[in-house]
Order: structure tokens, then sequence, then C-alpha cells
């Protein structure tokens, strides 16, 4: 039998592979918000699994929440992208400090 | 070794394997494919846990929509991939350090002898007939209504604000000011002119 045991390491380990993906992939925004779709991916993992077990729907219900938010925050993130690059010609992270951050 | 067990399995090392490649893999259009693989997997993840819904919502909205429009951005940018994947040898070895002390303590916090079976027992397995979209919907459309219209009125925003950040001022367009165009008088567009009549000459 499955237990929760192994959905929550599932989510631990899709958790920091995408943490180290933003640590190694300093430069490309575009693998940093690919990485930011897989840990919320991670949490809503976490969230489905408490729900099935503890017999609430109220898990899913917070999936549904987030699915919906990611979807925005991935549409905008992209639009920003392609205006970023439209001015800038280019995306590389380290190149785009014009605030002088 | 049960088959559901065997079916978790081959599903999680499909989404542990796609996440990596998405993390390592040099091109981000094959880093946008292998995305959709991991997000097929975990909809297989989503089906065990009896998550029919979430699970086909996670691969219309998912891979049909936000990967398609990743995809699109990915193709369209023309990007040089040579100066993006510096630094990837220097920071690997910390990053893969730091993920594995992390994997390493949030295994230990929910080890078996606190999320185990004796402690959450597996439910049982709905009936045949047992409706999640129903069930899910029910709650959707009564306790949680409020946050429902919430999410619909983020969706709107979303849309308006990546139409209104990428959209391009045409600067070529002919147009009349509507200000201007309603102070018109008579007075400013029609002058007269007193002239004497001519005489057609014979």
């Amino acid at each position: 039998m499955i237990s929760l045991t192994h959905f929550l390491i599932l989510g631990a380990v899709l958790f920091c592979i995408s943490m180290a993906g933003i640590f190694l992939n300093r430069k490309n925004v575009i693998i940093i918000l690919m990485s930011i779709e897989l840990m919320l991916l991670a949490v809503n993992l976490n969230f489905i699994a408490f729900s099935h077990y503890l017999g609430d729907t109220a898990g899913q219900v917070f999936v549904f929440f987030i699915l919906t938010v990611a979807a925005a925050e991935a549409a905008i993130g992209l639009a920003i992208l392609v205006v970023v690059f439209r001015n800038r010609r280019t995306i590389n992270v380290s190149e785009l400090d014009s605030l002088k951050g | 070794m049960n088959l559901e067990l065997a079916i978790f399995y081959f599903f999680a090392a499909m989404l542990v394997g796609a996440a990596t490649l998405v993390v390592t893999i040099r091109n981000p259009v094959h880093a946008a494919l292998f995305l959709v693989l991991a997000f097929f997997a975990s909809a297989g993840v989503w089906l065990l846990l009896e998550a029919e819904f979430l699970a086909v919502t996670l691969v219309l909205v998912y891979v049909g929509a936000v990967m398609v429009l990743f995809l699109f951005v990915v193709m369209m940018l023309d990007i040089n991939l040579v100066p993006l994947k510096e630094g990837f040898a220097r920071y690997l070895p910390v990053g893969a350090l730091v993920a594995l002390v992390l994997i390493v303590e949030i295994a230990l916090a929910v080890g078996p002898e606190r999320f185990g079976l004796e402690m959450y027992t597996d439910p049982v397995a709905r009936d045949a007939d047992y409706s999640n979209t129903k069930e899910l919907g029910r709650v959707l459309y009564t306790t949680y209504v409020y946050p429902f219209e919430i999410a619909a009125v983020i969706l709107v925003v979303a849309i308006i604000a990546a139409i209104a950040i990428t959209l391009r001022e045409k600067r070529q367009t002919k147009y009349v000011q509507p200000e201007q165009q309603v102070s018109v008088t008579r007075k400013g567009r029609v002058r007269m002119v007193n002239m004497p009549a001519e005489k057609k000459k014979k």
C-alpha cells in the first residue's frame, strides 16, 4: 500500500529539484519561471495527498485556486519577459541591472 | 509489491527524471517539453490520489494552455544560449548540496513514523459511481463561492495586464483627438468671404 510518506517525499524531492534549478540557472529567466511552476506542482501534490488521506475536499479546492493563480502568474511573467526582451535584447538576469539593485 | 505501488513508482520516477532534465538541459525548448512530461506524470500521481478532476484540469490547463504559452515565448525570443549557461558548473555543487540537505531534512520530518500507514490509513477506495467533479463542485459553489469569484477576477486582471504590458503602440496611426473634435465650433471651420461676383468673359 502507498502511504502518505511516499507522496510527501515525492513532493519534497520535486521541490528540491526545482530549488536547485533556480540555483543552477541563475542567468536564464525562462528556466527560473519553469522552476517556479515545478515548485507549485510539488506544493499541489502535498495538498492533494493530505486531502486524500484526511478525507477532506478542501485541499483539492486549494489546489484549484493555486492552479488559477499560477496560470495568471505565468501569463504576466511571460508578458514581462517579452517586453524586457523587446527593450533590452537579452533575458540574462545579470544584465537586467538598470534599477541598480 | 502490489500494482498500485508499482504504478506510483513508475509515475514518480518519470516525474523526478523529467524535473531533473528541465533544470539541467541546455535548450529551453527541450526544457519546456520535459516540463510537459512532468505535468503528465504528475497528473498520473493525482489520479492515484483519486483527484480525477484536478488531474484532467492539470493536463488541459497546464499542458494545453500554459506550456503552449511557454513554448511560444521561448521560440519567439531569439536568445543566445551561451551566456545563459555560464555559472552552471560553478553553482552545481552548491545547488546539489542544498537540495540534498533539504531533501534529507524533509524526509526525516515526514518519515513513516509520523505519516506512515499506522498514523494515516489508506482510505477505502470510492465506489465506481462516485464523482470527484460533483463533490468538488458542491463545495466550490457553496462554501468557497466567494474565493471562486475572486479567482475569476484574478484571471481577468491577468488577461488585461498581459495584453496591456505587451501591447505595442502604433505610432503611424492617424487619429483625431476626441476632445478637440467635440470642441469644434462653426467659427473655427467656416469663413465667410465677401467678394464681388465675376462676370463671364465674352
